[in-house]
């Protein structure tokens, strides 16, 4: 049966061991008229066709494998190299679970400990924990913690309306339960306007970096002034971007958390993902998840554990601040080797890639008719294309090309009508980008 | 010698990757806002690759030995789940796909949706939570936001047992509400009096609801479960099942037949997603009628073609699955949907074994769990081992033993645990549940032999004769792990958190 490896004679064995002569006396606890209910689900199968309906499945997806991609809006399609795959493969990482017992979990442990060091490397923050579910949680997270170090006492949390709006969603969904306002993302502010809401009850200013549009801003001036009201800074980065743009431990910020699916971690439909989350030393011991920290065996000898402990649920419990228990620790050891692997001078060439290849697609689109970007503020890897028609329709044309094109503002900004947010990754090669060009053109 | 941090592998110049040149003309980059050094390693590829795997090599993971780590339930993780996760289809396709594209995906998530409402008896699912905890926190939330809706904000209090997995009182406090904790009975059951106590006088007005475990964290079916459902329910609150423990259920009770409004899935301990390390994990939420409409979304629905009617060639209708975001939804839990490579990996299990062959995994979790516990009896206490009324009484698929001796005071449950991992096992849970003092927590599940079984029994029982006749052994273990045991105080007095290397100008 499937995984069960028991024979019939032990099984027998084992029920005699016990002092039964069957199954459902095991269960005699359960009300008898709820017992042994069937279930109706299709039969068992085989491993040989377990496998054909997964291919089935898979196949009737159009995805980034077949289709040339310029879709990105929180989750991108980037070169992952085959290293990142075979170790994630390891059994001993995969079937390990949370390193409860350090004397046999150094390998995740250790992992994980070089995982936060370089995620502290990208940020330039002090400390990160073993991770968050992903991006939009992260910053929930954050949020917490800004109402913690304002002891509870203020109550205004200011978002960027260009955080990517699901994470706003995350943020308030987290927060519903709680007496505070979360304000700013109604508008289509700029930096100028969340600062006019800044006061002495604002715990936090939360913006992305670059923003969802893809924006990247200089935001020494908004760290100086959420710092002089006596607030948190806490920037949403893409942490690729990072490789080319002044972390944001840089200028002042306090908390920098964000998605970590660009370090090595497919799309897969939006899950499993990575969210980072990066911290200033004074507030260290205000972060929630799982932390990992250097010390020594009973010989003397480095090895790592899971540390800080008396902040998490499982002692805390009901004055814990966070419920998280189970992170996101395979994708965390993703991020560690495919950092570990780019490196220095990989990463950085990784992101200047990005950067013109996606200037150059700007370039010619904003040359077509009918088409234009706004290129006033520098960008990474995304831009806004103003369309000469709804983006649906242009994006079923682009499909019929082989090309999946971008994310349909209108969605969540209604002031943004026929606007499409593209991505180009080092993923598209020259003659890819010539082609959606091309049949933009054809679109107009 | 330990292995070497990354850094310490790295030489100035050396890479670990080969990356096409740039084929596009360079774009000027904006001098005043780039970054300066970037302090990350640089390390050749096959040293990266023997680092990892020497790494992989100090853990103890389910595909190297028994892990019978309590309430974890750390079963085998099918290898041909893994090669589904990384079909093209799946692993390459866009969260933000137009419906159109992704329709594969689509239908996998709403027959999973489907199927693990049928497993569990409620009439809707949402598969949005990232984890266990977040599931919790959606049933909580789900459960508030009801009581606001029918004008009872009032409602604050959800009753939680004092043997509850932490997250439960922690997910309470998140949501806004607050706890009641509940002591057990003698037999380690909810105490039926006291229960009744939070349940009248000006205190009823304020029950929101009540989280359960079952069976419970002791691994003990709860034989008035069905008194307690009721007279939560009989002063308008709402049972929430933590569902951490469906694999000693499955095809034996659905927690919606028993009348619960509200339970999560852990994908990855009844459906063998993998652990990972410590996640990620999955933790689908199943609710009945009352909440569905309040589910965290989005959901997956399928649109039926109008009608019915076959299509023009006479084959048969073709649905269509989109997203859905219930009407009263207690809004998005995570960006995206959820986990899709765990739901995927959890289609693929419930497909391999259906229905009938759910029961047996459910079977002989039990089966493996009693059995070693009988193999136990006698050489370790098995704390509440009868009913309240003395009878005796079987284990679901995990069991408590104390882990401690009256002739051995100054052995402890730990050290117990860490003389096992010298007999070559992973230890069982620690300290948990609370309310059992010295537990140790063993859930063998049903992927274990007898043969391994009876080595575990022998291990432990071999350590009890130990911890009279020659404690210090146990004292000193591990001796035989890559490391002895660490000095957590000093990690956490002298915070260590980021290797000196990754700093600026290190």
């Amino acid at each position: 049966m499937s995984y069960i490896p028991h024979t019939e004679a032990e099984t027998q064995s084992m029920l005699a061991q016990i002092g039964v002569t069957s199954f459902a006396e095991l269960f005699d606890a359960v009300p008898a008229g709820r017992r042994f209910p069937s279930l109706d689900l299709p039969p068992a199968m085989s491993e040989m066709e377990v496998a054909a309906e997964m291919l089935a499945i898979s196949e009737a997806n159009d995805h980034a494998g077949d289709f040339t991609i310029f879709r990105g809006a929180g989750a991108y399609h980037h070169f992952i190299p085959s290293v990142v795959n075979h170790m994630l493969l390891r059994g001993e990482f995969y079937t390990a679970y949370t390193p409860y017992q350090p004397e046999i979990s150094q390998g995740t442990l250790q992992a994980t400990y070089e995982y936060q060091s370089m995620m502290c490397a990208l940020t330039g923050m002090d400390a990160a924990n073993a991770s968050h579910y992903d991006g939009a949680t992260s910053l929930a997270e954050a949020v917490t913690v800004a109402l913690e170090v304002s002891r509870n006492r203020r109550k205004k949390v200011i978002l960027s309306h260009a955080i990517h709006p699901q994470y706003r969603e995350v943020v308030r969904t987290y927060h519903q339960g709680k007496d505070i306002r979360i304000i700013g993302d109604r508008g289509r502010g700029e930096l100028v306007d969340l600062i006019e809401m800044l006061d002495s009850n604002t715990a936090m200013v939360a913006v992305q970096y670059p923003n969802f549009f893809g924006q990247v801003e200089d935001l020494r001036k908004l760290a100086d002034t959420v710092h002089a009201s006596g607030g948190l800074l806490v920037v949403v980065a893409n942490p690729l971007a990072l490789s080319l743009f002044t972390p944001p431990g840089e200028f002042g910020a306090d908390i920098v958390v964000g998605e970590g699916q660009p370090l090595g971690i497919p799309l897969t439909f939006g899950g499993p993902y990575l969210g980072y989350f990066a911290i200033k030393q004074r507030h260290v011991r205000k972060i929630a998840g799982r932390i990992i920290g250097e010390t020594v065996d009973a010989d003397g000898k480095r090895a790592y554990v899971m540390t800080l402990r008396p902040r998490e649920q499982d002692i805390k419990r009901e004055r814990a601040t966070s419920n998280i228990c189970t992170n996101q620790g395979l994708m965390a050891l993703a991020a560690a080797a495919y950092l570990s692997l780019m490196g220095k001078n990989g990463l950085r060439q990784v992101g200047e890639l990005n950067y013109h290849k996606a200037h150059y697609a700007a370039a010619q689109i904003d040359r077509l008719d009918g088409y234009s970007v706004d290129m006033t503020k520098p960008f990474f890897n995304e831009f806004v294309v103003a369309c000469p028609r709804p983006v649906a329709e242009i994006n079923a044309g682009l499909l019929e090309a082989g090309v999946i094109g971008g994310y349909d503002l209108a969605q969540h900004y209604y002031h943004l009508p026929n606007h499409m947010l593209l991505c180009v990754t080092e993923c598209n090669t020259r003659a890819e980008i010539d082609r959606l060009v091309d049949s933009l053109e054809g679109l107009c | 010698m330990p292995e070497p941090i990354i850094y310490d592998l790295s030489a100035p110049g050396r890479s670990g990757v080969n990356l096409p040149a740039s084929d596009v003309p360079p774009a000027p980059l904006p001098d005043e806002l780039l970054r300066g050094d970037l302090p990350l390693p640089e390390v050749g590829e096959l040293q990266v690759v023997r680092h990892f795997v020497r790494l992989s090599q100090l853990n103890y993971a389910i595909d190297t030995g028994l892990y019978p780590l309590g309430s974890c339930t750390m079963k085998y993780n099918p290898k041909v789940n893994e090669d589904a996760a990384r079909l093209p289809g799946l692993a390459q396709l866009h969260p933000l796909a137009d419906p159109e594209n992704c329709q594969g995906a689509l239908m996998l998530m709403h027959e999973l949706q489907s199927w693990l409402g049928e497993i569990s008896g409620f009439d809707a699912v949402s598969l949005t939570p990232a984890a266990g905890a977040q599931g919790e926190f959606a049933g909580i939330l789900m459960i508030r936001q009801y009581h606001i809706d029918r004008g009872e904000p009032q409602r604050d209090i959800i009753l939680v047992p004092d043997s509850a997995h932490g997250t439960n009182p922690a997910t309470v406090t998140m949501a806004g509400l607050r706890v009641q904790q509940l002591p057990a009975n003698v037999a380690g059951e909810v105490d039926l009096a006291a229960l009744g106590e939070a349940c009248s006088g000006e205190n009823a007005e304020h029950i929101a609801g009540m989280m359960m475990t079952m069976p419970s964290t002791l691994g003990l079916f709860e034989p008035n479960i069905a008194q307690v459902i009721e007279l939560v329910q009989s002063v308008g609150g709402l049972m929430y099942m933590d569902g951490a423990n469906m694999n000693a259920l499955m095809a034996v009770v659905k927690p919606g037949e028993l009348g619960f409004d509200c339970m999560h899935y852990n994908l990855h301990k009844t459906f063998s997603t993998p652990h990972g390390g410590g996640g990620p994990g999955s933790g689908a939420v199943g609710v009945n009628a009352k909440l569905r409409d309040y589910l965290p979304g989005p959901v997956v629905r399928r649109d039926q073609p109008l009608d019915d009617a076959p299509a023009d060639n006479g084959d048969a209708p073709v649905p269509r699955y989109d997203w859905h975001m219930p009407p009263k939804s207690i809004g998005r839990l995570k960006a995206f949907a959820g986990n899709f490579g765990m739901h995927l990996r959890a289609y693929a299990y419930i497909r391999a074994y259906g229905g009938e062959g759910l029961r047996q995994v459910t079977r002989y979790a039990v089966l493996n769990a009693n059995y070693l516990r009988e193999k136990l009896r006698g050489e370790f206490t098995l704390p509440y081992d009868q009913t309240a009324e003395g009878a005796r009484r079987y284990c679901g698929h995990e069991f408590v033993v104390r882990g401690a001796f009256d002739d051995a005071p100054d052995i402890h449950a730990l050290d117990i645990s860490k003389r096992l991992i010298d007999y070559g096992f992973h230890p069982p849970t620690n300290y948990f549940p609370l309310i059992v003092p010295e537990a140790l927590l063993i859930e063998p599940t049903e992927t274990e032999t007898k043969d391994d079984l009876d080595k575990l029994a022998e291990a432990l029982r071999s350590i009890a004769k130990e911890a009279r006749a020659e404690p210090q052994l146990l004292h000193d273990a591990p001796t035989t792990a890559p490391v002895r045991r660490l000095d957590e105080a000093k990690a956490a007095r002298q915070l260590h958190l980021c290797c000196p290397s990754a700093r600026p100008g290190a």
